[in-house]
């Protein structure tokens, strides 16, 4: 199968946006309001509540980036190899609901903190590449822009709502952090439920040659996986992380740390209206005409951060692009790369380009953070700005030459 | 169960929504009901203004283990005196901190916003100056290089400095304008507009006596923190890095302004406070537990003596 041709699908409808896509997005959704309530005061509980330094509070929260990279590379192998996305899946996601309650039992303790957040971690890496094969399973590959764009979208309401929802219960709670604990515990049960009930396995005949963990050899001596796996990982290389953007736009323009929150909010607002949109537009114009359109947004957000803009408009025009960037990279890389994987090892498959990506993406990160040090944020953007370029450059070569 | 009938889908879904929602709700009603048994009562005779527990307290200085008086008024750092209350109001989940300045019944008079940690807050002998200072980078002892806010405000003309940086600071003789200059623990003089803070640069940390009305600070004397001016003006009561270097723990200490002789205190531990002056001879300071719980203790301020506890679960002592 030829990239070009993948890369330009013929025109679907959203008819082949099938109930099980529905159906994982519905849980996505309701998962996503669980993490991101958690996600939303985890920095105000460990600095404020528990009062732990921020170099504990760095420990804490850099122990479990690895753990996820190599549990999703597992949980993909493991929903290939047994056929069970479903199973995987629903692990993962039950794992994450419990670990929500762990963080009461571990108090102040830094080492068991660490250790439940890298459990809630894992289970996000467990589920993420098995349902994303479910996704791309239950789709024609023609509209699997659509599919992931709907199933982002759903998953972003889940996002844009979580912090509300946590600042709802700590409005009602007397600001409690262990109600918003134990509420997030329980909107992630109902996710695994939904999950039981709802989402049906796309089960095949479990092969009659099993899938060995050589299964990831095989991928990559395939010609077209190994455009895909580099230039994900190389534009993961060019992304320096949310974290950041949103620090120095609260650096220049001195927001108050109130904001801080919001702005995770109004990227997520931009995303989820525009991700069914931006898929549906990747199966008509071509999948990777839009994921470069993304990219060529970020490049844009780099560059703003200390550009001429400044005060309100430049925080819009930032999280406007910043969310369209997500809505135009982040289901749409996935409807690219699914159909170059093979049936029988698409999980592993859509693992491997998401691990790719993560790496990277931990490693720019670092980068980025050393950068910022030694030459000053200024700087250090627009080396960030430069390389999304290079990366941008890099992935049209790999992705859109004819195999 | 994907094989269920549509409608029992529903149903399942829709019963496991009630039953989690119902332990949801339960956990949060629960956890909103009232909190806090401290006994309560009219404090008489000398006063002592203090933190228990985050909250804003009055407790007898000549019985300090009688009731308190506990107000509704949480703060994370608090000083008193002259009829003006400054606390430095933490940060919660839903609301930033800031500095809120209160007269004697509890009165708001005017509250700052402010971003950052608590960590320091002075009032002037007249209650007219308030003083205060936040963590706001790193905000811990933890990392290497902390970043303080220091501030004054000027209650009676509204005047507000938000940072002494802006204020033009010397070192013998010539101007610093060093960007890695950090202050901390203002003291102020009788005249309402002499002070005395911390200015850490280069790895010094400063002495330095400041003049509000003409945005001046001057560095009078080297490894001198949080310092804390005696009610006649004559010391300086401060913590001195042992051995000038901070990572080795402080020894509270006083200061002879006339003749910058240093005395260190009978308090052998390592205090990490600006010490707050009870009368002309004794100090008052709040120490840490194991647990994270402080003590408010006194120490005399001539060298002699030992150091006892005052407040237990304490912290924030200021003579009212």
């Amino acid at each position: 199968m030829y990239l070009s041709t993948i890369d330009r699908p013929r025109a679907g409808g959203w008819k082949g946006v099938s109930a099980n896509v529905f159906a994982l997005g519905a849980v996505s959704l309701v998962t996503d309001v669980s993490s991101e309530m958690v996600t939303a005061v985890l920095p105000l509980y460990l600095v404020v509540g528990l009062q732990l330094s921020p170099a504990a509070y760095g420990v804490v929260d850099g122990v479990y980036t690895g753990a996820t990279t190599l549990l999703r590379l597992a949980g993909g192998y493991l929903a290939d190899r047994t056929t069970r996305r479903k199973a995987v899946a629903g692990f993962g996601y039950a794992l994450s609901a419990v670990a929500k309650l762990g963080l009461l039992a571990a108090g102040t303790s830094t080492a068991l903190l660490g250790a439940v957040i890298t459990a809630d971690r894992a289970g996000k890496g467990l589920r993420t590449a098995p349902r994303d094969a479910l996704i791309t399973l239950s789709t024609p590959s023609g509209d699997l822009g659509r599919a992931f764009g709907v199933h982002r979208a759903m998953d972003g309401i889940g996002a844009f709502a979580g912090p509300l929802v946590a600042l709802a219960v700590l409005a009602a709670a007397g600001e409690s952090f262990d109600s918003v604990f134990v509420t997030s515990s329980c909107v992630a049960a109902l996710g695994v439920v939904i999950l039981l009930v709802f989402v049906r396995d796309h089960r095949s005949a479990v092969p009659a040659t099993p899938v060995r963990p050589s299964a990831v050899v095989e991928l990559l001596r395939d010609r077209d996986v190994r455009r895909v796996v580099p230039a994900a990982a190389v534009l993961g290389l060019a992304t320096i992380g949310d974290g950041f953007v949103y620090l120095l736009l609260q650096k220049r323009e001195g927001l108050a740390i109130g904001w801080f929150p919001l702005l995770a909010v109004g990227t997520s607002l931009v995303y989820l209206l525009l991700a069914a949109p931006m898929g549906a537009l990747a199966d008509r114009v071509g999948r990777l005409p839009v994921v470069l359109g993304g990219y060529a947004a970020l490049v844009a957000v780099y560059l703003l951060v200390f550009g001429p803009l400044g005060g309100l408009p430049l925080v819009a025009v930032v999280l406007v692009l910043y969310g369209f960037f997500y809505a135009a990279t982040d289901g749409v890389l996935m409807a690219l790369a699914g159909p170059v994987l093979p049936e029988r090892l698409r999980a592993t498959g859509i693992a491997l380009v998401q691990s790719g990506q993560a790496v990277a993406y931990l490693g720019s990160s670092v980068l980025f953070g050393l950068a910022w040090q030694f030459w000053g944020p200024e700087t250090a953007t627009r080396l960030a700005a430069c390389g999304v370029v290079l990366a941008l450059a890099a992935t049209a070569v790999l992705m859109g030459r004819r195999a | 169960m994907s094989g269920l009938p549509v409608r029992a889908r529903f149903a399942v879904t829709a019963a496991a929504a009630l039953v989690l929602a119902g332990v949801a709700v339960g956990y949060t009603a629960l956890s909103s009901g009232p909190g806090g048994d401290v006994v309560a009562g009219a404090v008489s005779g000398p006063r002592l203004q203090v933190l228990g527990n985050g909250r804003l307290s009055v407790v007898s200085r000549t019985d300090p283990s009688a009731p308190r008086e506990v107000t509704d008024q949480r703060c994370d750092r608090a000083y008193a005196a002259g009829g003006t209350i400054a606390c430095l109001r933490p940060v919660g989940p839903l609301k930033a901190g800031g500095l809120a300045v209160l007269d004697s019944s509890l009165r708001e008079l005017r509250t700052v916003p402010l971003t950052g940690f608590p960590n320091r807050a002075r009032v002037s002998a007249s209650g007219r100056m308030v003083a205060w200072t936040l963590f706001v980078d790193g905000h811990s002892y933890a990392a290497n290089g902390f970043s303080t806010s220091t501030g004054i405000l000027d209650t009676r003309t509204g005047a507000l400095v938000t940072s002494l940086e802006e204020f033009t600071s010397t070192v013998d003789g010539s101007v610093v304008t060093a960007a890695d200059r950090n202050y901390w623990g203002v003291t102020f003089a009788a005249d309402d507009n002499r002070f005395y803070a911390t200015m850490s640069t280069g790895g010094h940390r400063y002495l330095v006596e400041g003049d509000f009305a003409a945005r001046t600070v001057k560095a009078l004397a080297d490894d001198v923190e949080c310092p804390s001016l005696s009610p006649d003006g004559t010391r300086i009561a401060f913590k001195a890095a042992v051995g000038g270097d901070p990572q080795r723990g402080w020894r509270l200490s006083t200061l002879d302004l006339a003749t910058m002789a240093v005395t260190p205190s009978a308090e052998a531990r390592s205090v990490d406070d600006q010490p707050a002056w009870l009368d002309d001879r004794t100090i008052a300071y709040g120490v840490q537990r194991g647990d994270g719980v402080n003590d408010v203790w006194v120490v005399p301020a001539d060298g002699t003596g030992s150091p006892r506890v005052l407040v237990p679960e304490a912290n924030s002592p200021a003579p009212l």
